[in-house]
């Protein structure tokens, strides 16, 4: 159920603009990964190379090599759309369907993918992810609401089921606490310690708290200057970047003493 | 005059709401300037609804003489000879015209304005979506007369060897059976028609589907969606009531157009089966072409066939309207 | 956001129809959807020139229906049928844009090759007096005066009333009395321009007793074209910032100069552009035109007094004639009239640019 990612070599463009040079990295699988870094820095350019919606946007473009076990992501005939259903991606904001129902919502990647699948087996699915996303006690008897009458921790769990109902290998995390309040925020980072049972997870955040409490590993990116591309610092066990980083930026980045 | 409390006094600053001390303190002293430009302003909206109602009221008026004259029957009589003494007319070809025309042109317009909206807001490549929208637009401003006399010079010859085809597959049907001769009917009025009101069905739609959020179609992206899956769950349900809503701002002006209709259709006061052979009239269509033979009691006559077309009209845009606005609530 | 889901795949395989991976699926070769489309066109033409279909348009609706049928087919073949339904969907987009654009290219090719060649200094300069309509010869300038002075009083006429309408409604409208006129804006919006003609008719000719005259063409003009400049004035007042008006209020400057002094100036290259197109729109109105000014081969400059012709009475009046002479006459005016409203609409556009709010697009 969960895959190592094997990143080397990766630059990101958009248009004639590099956003991101030359990065290369591991992420072990049923772990969480945090990248870190200001502003600006690629951290999300770089996560959206990671399921291949970085060239959704216009301009967008890719050089280099991400391996999901051995499988290029970017080798000749890999389906886009293949790789999206294996890496599911949760975005910085929620973003139910404001059309659908709750059910709905979770089936929505299971009917678009499958087709044909039974009510009964349906059922069971959506049940199964909205307990995984810690959401089923709460919605339970409203499934058929929309699903933009949620809280926004709500709507942000139920986006996180949405993403688990389809099975997906690794799960890509956007920021997906930066619009929410603190106690929302903490049920998020629970629900992240849980589903790295499952899942390999790798979380872009902006606070460095977040980044210690729910990661194993954390890689510290950085840029040279404005219109610079980022770079990936370094990245190491999240203990150890936290109390005696190797580089002296990541030290500075972390004490605050810039960024 | 104490104007940075009437402001602060008022709901949240809006542009819809901007500070408003002249009207609501109606008795407190104010500016002379300021009361002047005020009357001017409500004056002019003032006029405007004077106009409206003026519109229904002369039309009324001028239709009830007619009516009184009329020895048909306003409504079923399927004849237009409103100078003769008697005077007998009746709307039911013209209504049938107009409704068959509308109709054939907003199957024909409909589906492929939404495809062109989806052509430029999610398919072609930006260099082409910019000026394709921009020539799009420019195509709504295209005179009607211009459609009119290119429908009757170069359509109408062009349209007679696929009706000879549809006839020869489908003439079993009595609907689409052909008689050589001119395609000046209803169905090329229909095609005239759909191709008017394609720029203006297609700019609203492609407004509303650019504003489709953004986050959705990612998420839909993320879940493994393909492009057309994308659209389906993320882009058209939020645009339904906006399309709906083009489409009717479409079906108004189909209703209502006159010289376009006047220059290619070959009218006759018969309701035939065929819509591919010549014959049929719409209410806008008639009054153009038969002004100019018509006496008092014949003007009198149109205005009456005019007035029912208003209402018409104002039906179907009301109707537009009123999803617009539920959309915005919706959406609110 | 136009581009999102342009997905492409970044190398082609076409042979490997079950691959090892669940990543890898078998995808059409790119230049699959052009190729297909050339097939789908040789065989339409094909068969429409071998069965002797003689409209084009057969021809090409046939290439369309092989294109589309040929992509799902293939690419259910290949690819599995989600694949399929999305290459069936941009291939029906596709064929509606082509739909589209043809009669629209053609409708400006016909005018601008047909249009030309009568189309000189003397057609510009000269009246219908004295030429027959079976005649070649002749020319617009009754009709360029006609549409000028019209147009021009309509404009007059509606531009102040829509302008201060619209201030009223933004500016100072709360209430019942602005919601009515809200209502009724968009209501007058989708008025008939016959409706409108015969409105006027009915009080100004048949009632009033006042002749035809371009005058009265002009007031029906004017009422098409009111609700088209509140709408769009209201858009642009709507985007000045409330700021500027607090700001300006807060120094003590009465309300009126406010209005007068900072906002419409803010707003004043948006409010230009919407007159212009509305102007533009008007300039191509006819149906008003036959039941209030009812043609004239003459010139006549008094728009007040007597009959007039205007751009597009003219059309119609050379198309009406029938004969050789007087339809290249229709497309000589059809042509001066498109660039007429053209221009408008391009200085508009070009006003807009250059004098955009910083709070629009």
């Amino acid at each position: 159920m969960a895959k190592r990612i094997d990143v080397s070599g990766l630059t990101a463009y958009y248009g004639s603009h590099k956003a991101i040079e030359d990065i290369s990295m591991t992420v072990e699988p049923r772990s969480v990964t945090a990248f870190i870094g200001p502003s600006g820095c690629g951290k999300s350019t770089f996560l959206r190379t990671l399921n291949r919606m970085h060239e959704v946007t216009p301009g967008g473009r890719v050089e280099g090599k991400v391996l999901l076990d051995d499988e290029n992501l970017y080798g000749a005939g890999v389906d886009p759309v293949s790789v999206r259903r294996t890496v599911g991606m949760v975005f910085q904001r929620p973003n139910p369907f404001p059309t659908m129902s709750i059910y709905e919502n979770v089936a929505a990647g299971i009917r678009l993918n499958g087709g044909r699948v039974r009510k009964a087996e349906l059922d069971t699915i959506v049940e199964k992810s909205l307990k995984g996303a810690n959401l089923w006690k709460e919605v339970k008897d409203r499934l058929n609401k929309p699903g933009a009458g949620l809280s926004g921790g709500q709507q942000q769990r139920l986006c996180i089921a949405r993403a688990i109902a389809v099975e997906p290998q690794v799960l890509l995390m956007d920021e997906p606490c930066s619009a929410l309040d603190p106690i929302s925020t903490l049920a998020i980072e629970d629900l992240i310690g849980e589903l790295k049972e499952r899942f390999t997870i790798v979380i872009v955040t902006h606070n460095m708290q977040q980044a210690a409490r729910v990661s194993d590993r954390t890689a510290f990116f950085n840029l040279a200057g404005v219109g610079q591309p980022g770079k990936l610092v370094e990245i190491d066990d999240t203990e150890r970047i936290f109390s005696n980083p190797s580089v002296q930026a990541t030290e500075d980045y972390i004490s605050g003493r810039f960024g | 005059m104490d104007i940075t409390s009437a402001t602060a006094a008022g709901p949240p600053p809006g542009p819809g709401n901007a500070p408003d001390p002249a009207e609501r303190q109606g008795g407190t002293t104010t500016r002379l300037g300021d009361r002047i430009f005020l009357g001017l302003s409500r004056g002019s909206g003032i006029l405007l609804l004077a106009i409206m109602a003026a519109i229904a009221v002369f039309l009324t008026i001028r239709a009830a003489s007619a009516l009184s004259h009329n020895e048909g029957n306003f409504f079923t009589t399927f004849e237009w000879r409103a100078n003769s003494t008697p005077p007998v007319f009746g709307i039911a070809v013209l209504a049938f015209g107009t409704v068959v025309s509308s109709v054939i042109a907003m199957a024909i317009a409909v589906p492929v304005a939404i495809g062109i909206a989806l052509f430029i807001s999610h398919y072609a490549p930006r260099k082409l979506a910019t000026p394709l929208s921009y020539v799009i637009d420019l195509l709504a401003a295209v005179p009607s007369i211009v459609y009119g006399l290119w429908g009757a010079l170069f359509l109408v010859p062009h349209l007679g060897g696929l009706y000879s085809w549809l006839d020869d597959y489908f003439g079993w049907t009595g609907i689409f059976a052909y008689h050589d001769g001119a395609a000046r009917s209803l169905f090329t009025i229909g095609i005239l028609l759909a191709i008017m009101i394609l720029p203006i069905v297609t700019s609203v739609s492609r407004e509303v589907f650019l504003q489709a959020p953004k986050m959705h179609e990612e998420a839909a992206l993320a879940l493994g969606a393909t492009r057309w899956e994308v659209i389906r769950t993320a882009v058209l349900p939020f645009g339904r009531s906006g399309v709906i809503s083009a489409s009717m701002l479409g079906l108004g002006r189909a209703l209502g157009e006159t010289m376009a209709v006047a220059t290619v259709l070959s009218p006759s006061f018969e309701i035939g089966t065929s819509l591919l052979d010549p014959g049929g009239g719409t209410f806008a269509q008639n009054i153009a072409s038969s002004f100019k033979e018509s006496g008092e009691i014949g003007k009198d006559a149109l205005i009456a066939s005019g007035l029912v077309l208003f209402v018409l009209t104002l039906l179907v845009n009301g109707a537009a309207r009123l999803i617009i606005a539920r959309r915005k609530e919706y959406t609110a | 956001m136009s581009e999102v889901a342009m997905d492409q795949p970044s190398g082609a395989v076409p042979g490997a129809r079950r691959s090892s991976s669940s990543l890898h699926q078998p995808r059409l070769p790119r230049w699959a959807p052009a190729a297909i489309a050339a097939a789908a066109l040789a065989v339409g033409v094909g068969i429409g020139a071998g069965a002797g279909l003689s409209s084009r348009i057969q021809w090409g609706l046939l290439a369309a229906v092989l294109y589309v049928a040929g992509t799902f087919a293939l690419a259910t073949r290949v690819e599995g049928v989600r694949q399929a339904k999305d290459r069936l969907a941009t291939s029906l987009v596709w064929v509606c844009f082509l739909l589209a654009v043809v009669p629209l290219v053609s409708l400006i090719w016909e005018t601008v090759s047909r249009g030309s060649s009568v189309l000189d200094g003397g057609f510009l300069s000269h009246s219908m007096g004295g030429v027959l309509t079976i005649q070649p010869g002749g020319g617009v300038y009754h009709a360029i005066i006609g549409t000028l002075e019209q147009v021009g009083i309509a404009t007059a006429i509606a531009a102040p009333i829509g302008l201060l309408t619209a201030i009223y409604l933004v500016e100072y409208g709360r209430g019942r009395l602005a919601k009515a006129v809200t209502f009724f804006v968009d209501v007058m919006t989708g008025i008939p321009s016959i409706v409108a003609g015969l409105f006027v008719l009915s009080f100004w000719i048949l009632m009033l007793d006042n002749g035809y005259s371009g005058f009265a063409g002009s007031m029906a003009l004017a009422i098409l074209m009111m609700p088209v400049v509140v709408r769009s004035t209201e858009e642009m007042l709507k985007l000045v910032p409330n700021e500027l008006r607090e700001a300006s209020l807060a120094l003590g400057v009465p309300k009126w100069r406010t209005i007068l002094k900072v906002v419409l100036p803010t707003a004043i290259g948006g409010i230009a552009t919407g007159v212009m197109l509305s102007v533009a729109r008007i300039a191509g109105e006819s149906a008003p035109i036959v039941l209030l000014v009812f043609g004239s081969q003459l010139i006549n400059n008094n728009p007040f007094e007597g009959a007039q012709s205007s751009l597009p009475y003219y059309i119609y009046e050379q198309w009406a004639a029938g004969n050789d002479a007087s339809y290249d006459r229709a497309w000589a005016a059809a042509l001066v009239l498109i660039a007429f409203v053209m221009i408008l609409n391009l200085v508009a556009r070009g006003i807009a640019r250059w004098k955009a709010p910083k709070a629009g697009r």
